[in-house]
């Protein structure tokens, strides 16, 4: 007779895994060359690494396409909605990457500090000088392993450990800037000060589920969802928690007040990669929270939902109007681009999925060449931010200012562009019903945001600008990344039968 | 052969990219490639409307589908450019006028080191409104909407270097929202309560909707009229919109473009054909500001605004009629063409007037310019003669039906609009005395010339066009014959015999210019300086307060609104924290100490946010 094992042998799809396994296993291996390869086989070899990775996973991503099955024991899913999540973020990363990998537009080098641990200013840090570093790497794979994990996870632990692997790294990476570094220092202590706040959140609320259902994973939590409906108290205090740690992540106001800060302090290259790629993972996750695990109480997050997504696009729209400093108007735009996919979300319906899938994509490639193209316009002090330092962009050059408009006009949701794609697959699911109002509030505030992108339109076109500005001449790698998101902008717009048609094929999530 | 509709709008629209896009290489000879363009899509347009000419009358129409642009289960929205007869007209007014215009700009431009760029925008323009009025659905028509919008906003502010350019072209930006947000909702409205944003399955469905939701779309749609076409109380921005070229102020602040809130209403008449209510609400609207623009054209010293008001107050009386329902759809789309041409001619006079001296535009400094510059002079008396509605030039066949009919509808309306043509005659008599009469008022520095050929050949056609255009378009085209398949018919009835109205409207016009010619007419010493005038000149001086409706009711708010927002994003948690008392007021201070930044309000307001939920949550599984 055979011995009974305690626990039987996990079965692990590893085929279906490839793409997050292929990304956490680049990410020990890069810790590994940290640790025994000289410098400068460490700065041929960590890029290489990671966007060989990427590739792969890509590619591993593109073949599971047909893939519907709950996997790993239940902790993962991979169903329509993870592949083309987990495929977003993988072209994001890529873009992302590259910008990281820029060194022409600053003569200082790359955009990351030589050495994060010396202090500001000192000797020490000088020492390092123009030196690169490679460590940012192993923390960008393992940022994006996790983010790749956050939209698959089945259950709430599972969701927890991805929300933490992702987030760690970010933390790290948002005070490794080149240049204002205490900025940046100070940018990252507020990031992760209160990313751990929010993980607690998250995780008492999971605790609070977890006592209201008796499960953790979300078939769980469905079923004693709909079977028991007097669990009254303990399951929307958990609910509630749970919603607030993940709005974090989104930037939904009022969680939001940390994005300026962190978006302006952080390397502008990582706020690039961070703004588009967080905010798909964590809209992906919290997708599927709330259509899955508490899709049959939809009639109670509704409202709260309801609620968040108008403030979010209020706040966002009213605040950046009055903002001077680019990378805090497009943190509260993105406030408010959170308001319009909450929009979707709020549908709670096939629709509002594919809806809100069709807004992250679109949002995604445009926020990453915006930011990407902040990088080149630059004062001695590093770059110009500074709206006022922006004006009369179009005389230096015309290419930038012509595309950084296209951007901005695709933020704002011009027709023909993404961004009006974008608007309309969220805003025709969400309206009909009570959700109408909150949709009327939407087009309220993207009157009020045109106002603010145009301003900077205007100031870029119609001013008189500062000679000690000038406009640097990019790597192919940022150029890559504004070409592609200038591409993305109008070929989604003109033809977005292509983004729309891609998405409807997906279905809904699998239970 | 016909032509297709699509390539109407692709001639512009390449000539823009090419422009744009090749820079200060195409300096040389871009502006002629601008007006080739221009005309070019003339005669196309020319084409298209002989081929429709030829169908039988009842089922005119020229369809090209380019592409689908959006099918989504049962929605689909296509790229579809359709020339039907209403879009006819105005694509033949577009082009014809625009090239004419673009004409003019080769020498009004000359010495502009961005001539290229202006042409670009013209043209760009020019392919953004051919797409608003062939458009066959709502979403495209939004499309050329918000492009004509764009080229509007970059052609005012195209003297980026004065300030007060760069600040017209946001304020007109802003206001425009407005506008543009009723249209989205009326987009959205639409999709939502027909399935389709397309113009016949809407116009067929319509009478299938509920009345409440057809009033919402004919109000949103109104909503997106006053802004493009400055109605009351969206009108300000025309004013200030002045500081562009005067050749764009012709085009696109007269002829064009913000007549594209007539077009709207006259387009979508079968939603408005539903709903009295709505109809009311465009009548009331174009009452008002057919007298508001009137009277603000009194006071104005600068010739340009004072046209201005003049433009707002023709708009006024095309939305009066086009809100009658069926007796005022062709009256108003016809006085929109008359005005097209005598507008347009006025403009390119006064920016002839401003070539020859110096820029100046304050009428003040005008005066006897009828001998110096004799063929302005001459096109300009034929624009005024129109304009006020002399026989038989132009302005009298389209304003007098549009006198008539309002009549047909009610005394209120019916004494607006002829009020407002006693009005018209004054103001416009006013700017022509100042202007060509009296003494010369003249800077030491001025010479006033003539303009060159290039200039005045545009003037005169336009000249031509004021003064036969409205008959020949009455009946020799037969304009009513034309349009009813797709405006329709009908027919009122006066409140008093119809033989009193002619003579009723030529002595109130008469009376009019009686009045100006008394205040600046033979031997009136009109001072260089603007003496203080009555609290009526300085009301109209004032636009009337539109600035102040804007600051009080649009701008403050929001700014208080802002100010407060960020505020409290900012602190609200300080402020609470004060708030609550000593103890706490001594912990935060603490605090405050303790820590830098404002991180632990951040967490706050989380806790606050994480409350809120909690609390909505309960109150819908508790309540």
């Amino acid at each position: 007779m055979g011995v009974q094992l305690p626990f039987p042998t996990p079965q692990i799809e590893y085929s279906l895994l490839l793409p997050v396994l292929v990304i956490l296993g680049a990410a020990v291996v890069s810790v590994l060359i940290e640790a025994v390869a000289a410098e400068s086989l460490r700065r041929t070899l960590q890029p290489l690494l990671a966007f060989g990775s990427l590739a792969i996973a890509l590619a591993g991503c593109v073949g599971l396409w047909d893939q519907r099955q709950v996997v790993a024991q239940g902790a993962l899913v991979v169903d329509g909605p993870t592949v083309i999540l987990q495929g977003t973020l993988l072209i994001l990363a890529v873009l992302g990457a590259l910008l990281m990998m820029e060194s022409r537009v600053d003569p200082a080098g790359d955009p990351f500090a030589a050495r994060a641990s010396t202090i500001p200013g000192s000797a020490d840090e000088r020492g390092f000088g123009a030196r690169r570093q490679t460590e940012v790497w192993p923390l960008f794979l393992f940022a994006v392993g996790g983010m790749l994990m956050f939209p698959a996870a089945n259950d709430l632990l599972t969701a927890f450990i991805a929300l933490e692997v992702f987030s760690l790294p970010l933390y790290l990476l948002t005070g490794m800037a080149r240049r204002r570094r205490l900025l940046s220092q100070e940018a990252a202590l507020k990031y992760f000060v209160l990313g751990a706040f929010s993980s607690a959140v998250f995780l008492f609320g999971s605790a609070l589920i977890y006592a209201a259902t008796g499960s953790l994973d979300f078939a769980g939590i469905a079923d004693a969802v709909s079977a028991d409906p007097t669990s009254g108290l303990l399951l929307s205090a958990g609910v509630a928690l749970l919603l607030a740690g993940m709005l974090f992540k989104v930037g939904a106001a009022p969680f939001h007040q940390w994005s300026p800060d962190v978006y302006q302090g952080a390397p502008t290259a990582l706020t690039a990669f961070m703004s588009a790629a967080t905010k798909v993972a964590a809209f992906g996750a919290l997708l599927r929270v709330m259509f899955v695990a508490l899709g049959g109480a939809a009639w109670d997050w509704q409202p709260a939902v309801a609620v968040i997504a108008g403030l979010s696009m209020l706040v966002g729209a009213i605040t950046a109007v009055v903002q001077s400093d680019i990378k805090r108007v497009l943190a509260y735009s993105s406030v408010a681009h959170a308001g319009f996919i909450l929009t979707g979300v709020l549908a709670a319906s096939p629709k509002g999925l594919s809806g809100s899938l069709v807004y992250l994509v679109a949002y995604g490639f445009v926020t990453l060449a915006a930011f990407g193209l902040l990088t080149v316009v630059r004062s001695p002090a590093g770059e110009a931010t500074d709206v006022q330092q922006w004006a009369g962009l179009a005389k230096k050059s015309p290419v930038t200012a012509s595309v950084f408009s296209l951007l901005l006009l695709t933020m704002a949701g011009l027709p023909l562009t993404s961004g009006f794609t974008a608007k309309f697959a969220a805003w025709s699911a969400a309206w009909g019903g009570w959700q109408t109002g909150v949709v009327v509030i939407g087009a309220v505030s993207s009157t009020i945001a045109a106002a603010f992108y145009l301003r900077i339109i205007v100031s870029m076109w119609f001013s008189e600008g500062d000679d000690a500005v000038v406009v640097a001449l990019p790597g192919l790698g940022t150029r890559t990344v504004v070409g592609v998101g200038v591409a993305s902008a109008v070929v989604f717009g003109v033809a977005p039968q292509l983004l729309l048609g891609l998405v409807d094929g997906v279905g809904v999530f699998l239970r | 052969m016909t032509a297709s509709p699509a390539l109407l709008v692709a001639v512009p629209l390449l000539s823009a990219a090419v422009l744009l896009l090749t820079g200060r290489r195409s300096d040389r000879w871009g502006h002629w490639l601008g007006c080739a363009a221009a005309v070019g899509s003339f005669l196309i347009a020319l084409n298209l409307v002989l081929s429709l000419a030829k169908q039988p009358h009842e089922s005119r129409e020229i369809s090209q589908t380019v592409w689908t642009w959006i099918s989504v289960g049962g929605f689909n929205v296509d790229v579809t450019f359709t020339v039907d007869p209403l879009s006819a007209v105005f694509i033949l007014l577009i082009t014809g006028v625009g090239s004419l215009i673009h004409i003019y700009s080769v020498g009004y431009m000359e010495h502009d080191d961005n001539r290229r760029r202006f042409f670009g925008y013209l043209n760009l323009f020019v392919a953004a409104m051919l797409t608003l009025v062939l458009a066959n659905n709502l979403l495209l028509l939004y499309v050329g909407w918000e492009g004509v919008g764009l080229a509007s906003y970059l052609l005012i502010g195209f003297w980026q270097h004065k300030p007060s350019a760069a600040s017209a072209a946001n304020k007109a930006f802003i206001v425009n929202r407005v506008g543009d947000f009723g249209l989205s909702i009326a987009v959205m409205l639409t999709f939502v309560t027909f399935g389709s944003v397309a113009f016949p399955e809407v116009f067929a469905a319509a009478d299938k909707a509920s009345s409440t939701t057809i009033t919402w779309i004919g109000l949103a749609l109104l909503l997106a009229a006053c802004g493009k076409s400055a109605q009351f109380p969206l009108q300000s921005w025309l004013l200030d919109a002045m500081e562009g070229p005067t050749p764009v102020s012709a085009l696109i602040h007269a002829a064009t473009m913000v007549t594209a809130g007539v077009y709207l209403v006259a387009r979508c008449h079968p939603i408005f054909d539903l709903s009295a209510t709505a109809r009311g609400a465009v009548v009331a609207v174009g009452a008002i500001t057919l007298l508001m623009g009137a009277v603000i054209g009194i006071a104005k010293d600068d010739i340009k605004k004072a046209l201005a008001g003049s433009t707002m107050s023709q708009i006024g009386y095309m939305m009066l009629a086009v809100g009658l329902g069926p007796i005022g759809y062709i009256w108003a789309i016809f006085h929109l063409l008359t005005h097209g041409f005598f507008k347009a001619g006025m403009f390119l006079g006064a920016g002839s007037v401003m070539h020859g001296m110096n820029d100046e535009v304050n009428m003040r400094r005008y005066g006897a310019l009828r001998t110096a510059m004799a063929v302005t002079f001459g096109t300009f008396a034929i624009g005024y003669l129109a304009i006020i509605g002399v026989p038989p030039f132009a302005g009298f066949w389209s304003k007098d039906e549009i006198i008539k009919v309002a009549f047909e509808h009610s005394w209120v309306a019916g004494g607006a609009a002829l009020l407002g043509a006693a009005i018209t005659a004054y103001y416009m008599t006013r700017v022509m005395l100042m202007t060509f009469f009296g003494k010369a008022r003249w800077a030491d520095d001025a010479h006033p010339h003539e303009s060159p050929a290039v200039m005045t050949i545009p003037l005169v056609v336009l000249a031509a066009l004021s003064a036969v255009g409205g008959w020949a378009l009455l009946h020799v085209v037969n304009l009513e014959t034309w349009l009813e398949p797709v405006l329709g018919h009908g027919e009122g009835e006066l409140p008093f015999s119809s033989s009193l109205l002619l003579p009723l409207t030529l002595a109130v016009v008469a009376l009019g210019v009686a009045a100006a010619w008394k205040v600046y007419g033979a031997g009136a010493d009109i001072p260089v300086s603007a003496p203080r005038g009555s609290w009526f000149i300085r009301a109209a001086r004032a636009d009337l307060g539109g600035d102040l409706f804007n600051e009080k009711v649009l701008m403050q708010p929001g700014q208080r609104l802002t100010a407060t927002l960020v505020r409290v994003d900012d602190s609200v948690v300080d402020g609470a924290v004060r708030g609550i008392g000593g103890f706490t007021t001594a912990l935060s201070a603490r605090l405050r100490q303790a820590q830098n930044g404002f991180a632990r309000s951040y967490a706050l307001v989380m806790v606050i946010g994480a409350v809120i939920v909690a609390l909505a949550l309960a109150m819908v599984r508790f309540a």
